[in-house]
């Protein structure tokens, strides 16, 4: 390699350098979406494998939803990101988070007359779960945290307020404000603020 | 079944309540009795039943009789249940519903659900066994239950040691599917990795990649569940299958649209479209993402965000700014509206109701008057008077 970089050659050489490493960047980033489809394949079918033995696992056991749902995160997956999904498509995921959702909004609708928008985490549990009728699976308060999270994707102020050890739920865009939400908190105490 | 003792169900100092669950039916062993509807409570030191019909009829069971727990799965017809193996009753005990029983275990069937959490609540009580740190009356120690040596009935061991073994063999399944699992997530972050140097090269030469490889690069990000970094100007986010689905939707939502003043909230239509799909169902972000296509694939609705955050779709025909005009004259005829009185009067949903009216004050139209009551509407005087 040559210690001076300067003058006129040194300039077109650099630029001849570049010029081929882009070349080269073109043709490896082609060559890796190749490999991605190759990758996917195979992905595809070793998620159907497990799909055929644990898939009961999933929609039976609440806890090992929540496992599942936390490794996803970790890596950077998000499994209820879109129906179409591979996750959604074999593992079933999607849709039972996604009716719940339905639910959820349902409940929500039903009640605002009576609480004005907000709703404990455990009524929400009590509500959907009578809706969703015996031969339902059971739902966990987990469960309807993450689809309530996901319902946030549609614009509608869907709120999650930490209160005491649990949550409120909000479904009315943009009521509350700090201050409203401070007061809340500090009424979740005692029971009422003066 | 002749563990039970009557109660009053009051918590006893030092006793606190876990969690409750209404709709339990008990069963002496596997037979129906005539408790079948009631309130189950459990607290730390014990198991309450109180019918649901009849308050005054109260029992429970001290924790401290319970030898092992178990679930049963629902079935087609019958709910879900937690099976109780319990101690045999001391001679002591104080009087319940029943004097004897010849069994040595009851049931409780969940049948407006709630089994899965009050299982695992009632587990973690019984290993933590709060009960004996926390005395309390004398009325509830009845029972001289566990005790380190402690002498049990034979056939209660065989039972354990039957359910021990299903227990394991479970909990096999399940350390088998985490390990399956974890070797899969392994494989998907090999993915993760890929895509984001993908990405990143798509980044920096903007130009090179054509919009063919584009497209096929969002479609695996969306099959994998990986965020989308990679946005075009001409379509966002979307791939072929939110295209596909942003005429669907346009084909679908021409009706009820209509039925419902041009107009719908978001929430709305992804409550109407799953419920008519019933499988295969939409995730929010689907609909999002199909929804910002409506417009640059010139379909007859279109996605509108308003400044509070309310997404809605509307037919093109509709113009929002029209039915401005028309609220500002409904709200003048009435002196002054509130969102919900505005929104009983023509007919809409309170949400879209009070948006219009913000879009009106927007405009200059009118005024707000917000106060501890609520928040009122006003025909805007500075503008039409002088």
């Amino acid at each position: 390699m040559h210690r001076r970089g300067v003058g006129a050659g040194a300039i077109a050489k650099k630029k001849l350098a570049e010029a081929k490493y882009k070349e080269r960047g073109t043709v490896l980033a082609e060559d890796q979406l190749a490999q991605m489809s190759k990758q996917l394949d195979m992905f595809k079918s070793n998620l159907e494998e497990f799909a055929s033995k644990h898939k009961q696992e999933i929609r039976k056991n609440p806890e090992f939803r929540v496992q599942f749902q936390d490794m996803c995160a970790t890596i950077g997956v998000d499994p209820l990101a879109s129906g179409k999904g591979f996750w959604s498509e074999m593992l079933g995921v999607g849709d039972f988070y996604y009716e719940l959702g339905v639910q959820i909004i349902e409940v929500c609708l039903a009640l605002k007359h009576r609480n004005g928008g907000l709703i404990t985490l455990e009524e929400l549990h009590q509500q959907v779960l009578k809706g969703r009728g015996k031969f339902a699976q059971d739902v966990s308060q987990d469960d309807l945290i993450r689809a309530i999270k996901k319902l946030k994707a549609l614009g509608t102020g869907f709120g999650i307020i930490p209160v005491g050890g649990t949550y409120l739920i909000q479904s009315v865009p943009a009521e509350l404000n700090m201050d409203h939400t401070v007061v809340l908190q500090l009424a979740e105490k005692n029971g009422y603020v003066t | 079944m002749d563990r039970f003792l009557w109660t009053s169900g009051l918590l006893e100092i030092n006793e606190t309540l876990v969690i409750q669950q209404r709709g339990v039916r008990i069963y002496d062993g596997e037979e129906k009795i005539k408790f079948d509807a009631g309130t189950l409570l459990l607290s730390t030191h014990r198991l309450i039943w109180r019918d649901q019909k009849n308050h005054e009829c109260c029992m429970a069971i001290p924790l401290s009789q319970i030898v092992f727990i178990e679930e049963q799965a629902a079935g087609i017809g019958k709910s879900a249940k937690i099976v109780v193996h319990l101690h045999p009753a001391p001679p002591n005990k104080e009087p319940g519903p029943f004097q004897s029983s010849k069994n040595s275990y009851i049931k409780l069937s969940f049948k407006e659900h709630g089994q899965i959490e009050f299982y695992r609540r009632l587990s973690e009580e019984m290993t933590q066994r709060r009960w004996e740190n926390m005395p309390v009356s004398q009325s509830l120690q009845t029972n001289r239950g566990p005790q380190p040596g402690r002498i049990r009935a034979v056939g209660i061991v065989g039972i354990e040691r039957k359910l021990e073994e299903k227990r394991k063999e479970t909990d096999k399944n399940i350390s088998e599917a985490f390990e399956d699992l974890s070797k899969l997530m392994v494989k998907a972050k090999e993915m993760v990795e890929l895509s984001k140097s993908i990405a990143n090269k798509i980044k920096d030469k903007q130009g090179d990649i054509t919009e063919d490889e584009t497209i096929r690069f969002k479609s695996y990000l969306l099959s994998m569940g990986i965020a989308n970094p990679v946005t075009r100007e001409t379509y966002g986010s979307g791939t072929q299958y939110h295209m596909q689905l942003a005429k669907q939707l346009a084909g679908m939502l021409q009706a009820p649209l209509e039925e419902r003043g041009g107009i719908m909230s978001l929430t709305e239509v992804y409550c109407l479209v799953n419920r008519a799909r019933g499988m295969e169902l939409l995730s929010p972000e689907d609909l999002v993402n199909a929804c910002k296509m409506l417009e640059a694939l010139k379909l007859p609705l279109r996605l509108r965000v308003f400044d509070s955050g309310v997404m809605v779709i509307e037919l093109q025909s509709h113009k929002e700014e029209e039915m401005v005009a028309s609220a500002l004259e409904t709200v003048s005829e009435k002196g002054s509206l509130t969102s919900e009185e505005f929104a009983k009067l023509v007919g809409m949903s309170v949400l879209l109701a009070k948006e219009r009216l913000l879009l009106a004050e927007k405009m200059g139209h009118l005024c707000r008057d917000d106060s501890v009551e609520g928040l009122r509407f006003y025909p805007n005087l500075f503008m039409t008077q002088s």
